[in-house]
């Protein structure tokens, strides 16, 4: 048991992500994290699902994914070298003085940007992978972590190799 | 200019379909409104279940699509359990919608349901059809969703403005549809073919386990001359009877819950499993570990997922299975010797032959046996679910594949009655039997309306014991005879039949058995028959739920 990181390249159709989605949940897979967007390919979605499973699990995870219509390719990038990454919104108590100074230190240090700045609170944009991001929100809860946003994961093989729809 | 209604019906006939099963209502009127004018058959059922399996029906007897219509909300939502039967046992049908029209769509208008959202885990595909300049694209790649790799049902919503909207619109005389995210492998590949070959060779007790990928691919010719060329016994699952001639030397009948102790005996010992068209479901292998668990496998099956899903497979083949046994015999060259192995069978046959006990009562087995001998094996039988559908699948001797018809995997009560009413529109030319229990029946008894009223020659016979036959058992069983809500109150269901104008009798002594069958074919229009069985009759030999399949209870030589 793993976790598995799956592209999936889709049709922009409406319903797609249900279509996906609601085959996870009748057939018991977990989704651990999801990321939509649209991709180079005009017309089509590429969603990036982080699953955990055995490899029996994943192999049909894998199988009933491409047996939806709208969906064009699936791929496990997990044993291949790639970059995975994904982006957290942060908004921290900073009251003015050190506290305010020692987040942006920390800040500066896992390379997060602040993008706001309030009386009381800072906003961190922070991207990385998952741990990188556990490890500073881990930090900022001294602070006082107000609220957290966090998008899924997605991922790119390392190279010139693509996932792309011509198999 | 065109209503996407018609565009819709002539999308329909260029399809090729020539009857529809359905139901009016509020938003599918434009679609009425076209049909009143078309050449299209369209029966008129009494309920849009009934709908869904006539459909059902009609494309397992013919190989081609079925199709059904229904209204929005509620007459949508009714075909629910005829789609997901359909979509258990692979049958191509397409079910189209009316929905409230595209400006009400989220609104919790009256009568809107969101049904392609309801379908979507028992369909292949749905659609949501948003413009009229969509419909006759949509209809296309329906019809070939349904039909090709495994096929499925395939439902497409209408919205009523998409149906009234006018356009100009001509079908393009080329139907090739190209869909980028579906493409069925058909072909199986050469070297795991060639693979399978070398099993065969090296295998001494090699057995063939067939289902319904052959009937739907139409392999069973192939099927049988391969086992004819190499000797090899087959069984068939549920949904495989017919493949093989139910006499055919080689024939072990069905595996499984309620097969044949000979075959399950035979999967036990089996050293090569030779699995066709079929997906390992639990009312065949029982305890998974224990299943076949002497015998490398190999699997044939046009869907991948189903490779390797339940059971760890050695030779997978994603191909059709008519395209694969062709190739397979192809490539028979040397033969082995598998004597020994079918002289064991042989053996088995002989000491457990399915049996039941013959003591003068009205048996149930003796009613389907009449039948067959009288039919010879030929006719199209249909069943519901339960106890009438283990003894006609026990006791009924197939001869060809598509005369079997039943719901195999979703297990519908209900089923049988509008999906023999199916079957005689794609087969006018054959008795068609619904063998019934009184549950099953009472389930969908409002198409004694329809039977009636298109003097539709579908023979009911029920296998009457008051009770909920089936479920009766387990309770007898494994819940020491607490039969908790499974007893029926007696039903004249001659009474009931005559009502709607429909002939029937009761039977109630073994004697009489043949000649009601005989009147029950011989009288033109539906029939209705009435076999006061042996009320608390079982369907043995049984393996109890959980337990390996050679492990089964009841049958035996006393």
């Amino acid at each position: 048991m793993k976790p598995h990181t799956l592209s999936v390249l889709v049709e922009n159709k409406p319903g797609v992500l249900s279509r996906v989605t609601g085959l996870f949940s009748r057939r018991g897979f977990n989704i651990e994290s999801l990321a939509v967007g649209v991709c180079e390919e005009p017309g089509m979605s590429r969603i990036t699902i982080v699953c955990i499973g055995d490899d029996a699990q994943i192999e049909q995870v894998m199988k009933q994914l491409n047996k939806l219509i709208d969906v064009i390719k699936v791929s496990d990038l997990t044993e291949n070298d790639r970059v995975e990454r994904e982006l957290a919104l942060i908004k921290v108590n900073a009251e003015p003085g050190s506290s305010r100074a020692e987040v942006m230190q920390l800040a500066s240090i896992f390379r997060a940007q602040i993008i706001d700045v309030g009386s009381r609170s800072v906003v961190l944009s922070v991207a990385g992978d998952t741990k990188k991001i556990d490890a500073l929100e881990k930090l900022l809860r001294q602070y006082g972590v107000k609220e957290l946003v966090r998008t899924g994961t997605i991922a790119i093989l390392r190279g010139s190799k693509t996932v792309r729809s011509t198999k | 200019m065109k209503t996407g209604a018609k565009i819709l019906i002539e999308g329909l006939q260029r399809e090729g379909v020539k009857t529809i099963f359905g139901y009016p209502g509020g938003v599918v009127l434009p679609i009425y409104d076209e049909l009143y004018h078309s050449s299209l058959q369209h029966i008129l059922v009494r309920h849009e279940q009934a709908a869904a399996h006539a459909a059902d029906g009609f494309a397992r007897a013919s190989g081609r699509v079925g199709v059904c219509l229904a209204t929005s909300g509620p007459g949508a939502c009714n075909l629910v359990t005829g789609i997901a039967t359909a979509y258990m046992d692979s049958v191509p049908i397409v079910a189209l919608t009316g929905q409230v029209p595209t400006s009400l769509l989220g609104n919790d208008a009256f009568q809107e349901s969101d049904i392609t959202g309801i379908t979507m885990p028992i369909t292949k595909h749905n659609y949501l059809v948003k413009r009229t300049e969509d419909v006759g694209r949509i209809v296309r790649e329906a019809f070939f969703i349904a039909r090709t790799g495994r096929p499925g049902p395939v439902l497409i919503d209408l919205p009523k403005d998409v149906s009234t909207r006018e356009i100009d619109f001509e079908y393009p005389e080329t139907a090739a549809v190209s869909l980028r995210g579906y493409q069925p492998t058909f072909r199986g590949h050469p070297r795991q073919i060639e693979k399978a070959m070398e099993l065969l060779l090296e295998a001494e007790r090699p057995l063939l386990y067939v289902g319904g990928g052959v009937i739907t691919s139409e392999a069973a010719g192939e099927l049988c001359q391969f086992a004819e060329s190499l000797m090899i016994p087959v069984t068939t699952t549920l949904m495989g009877l017919g493949a093989i001639p139910c006499d055919h030397p080689l024939n072990l009948g069905m595996l499984g819950m309620h097969g044949t102790r000979y075959a399950n005996y035979a999967v036990t010992e089996s050293d090569l499993l030779i699995a066709i068209g079929v997906r390992f479901d639990d009312r065949v292998t029982g305890k998974l570990d224990t299943f076949a668990s002497q015998a490398k496998i190999i699997h044939i099956d046009i869907d991948p997922a189903e490779i390797g899903k339940n059971k760890r497979v050695d030779v997978p083949i994603v191909g059709d299975a008519k395209s694969v046994l062709q190739e397979m015999l192809a490539r028979v060259r040397k033969k082995k010797d598998y004597e020994k192995w079918m002289a064991r069978i042989r053996g088995w046959k002989e000491k457990y032959p399915l049996r039941y006990p013959k003591d003068g009562s009205l048996r149930p087995q003796f009613v389907i046996e009449e039948l067959s001998a009288l039919l010879k094996g030929e006719g199209i039988i249909v069943s519901e679910v339960g106890q009438n559908q283990m003894w006609t699948a026990q006791y009924y001797c197939f001869r060809h594949p598509r005369t079997w018809i039943t719901s195999g995997g979703l297990g519908t009560m209900g089923y049988g009655f509008p999906a023999a009413m199916g079957a005689h529109f794609a087969r006018p030319d054959q008795v068609i039997f619904d063998i019934a229990g009184d549950g099953s029946f009472q389930m969908n008894i409002q198409e004694l309306g329809t039977v009636s009223h298109y003097r539709i020659p579908v023979k009911v016979a029920i296998l009457n014991n008051r009770f909920l036959g089936m479920v009766r058992q387990w309770q007898e069983l494994f819940y020491d005879r607490r039969y908790s809500f499974t007893e029926l109150p007696p039903v004249d269901f001659v009474k009931i039949a005559n009502a709607y104008g429909i002939d029937g009798i009761k039977v109630e002594d073994p004697g009489e058995v043949r000649s009601a069958l005989k009147s029950a074919i011989e009288t033109d229009g539906p029939f209705v028959l009435d076999f006061r069985i042996e009320r608390e009759e079982n369907v043995f030999p049984m393996v109890p739920a959980g337990a390996a399949i050679n492990e089964m209870i009841g049958g035996q030589c006393e």
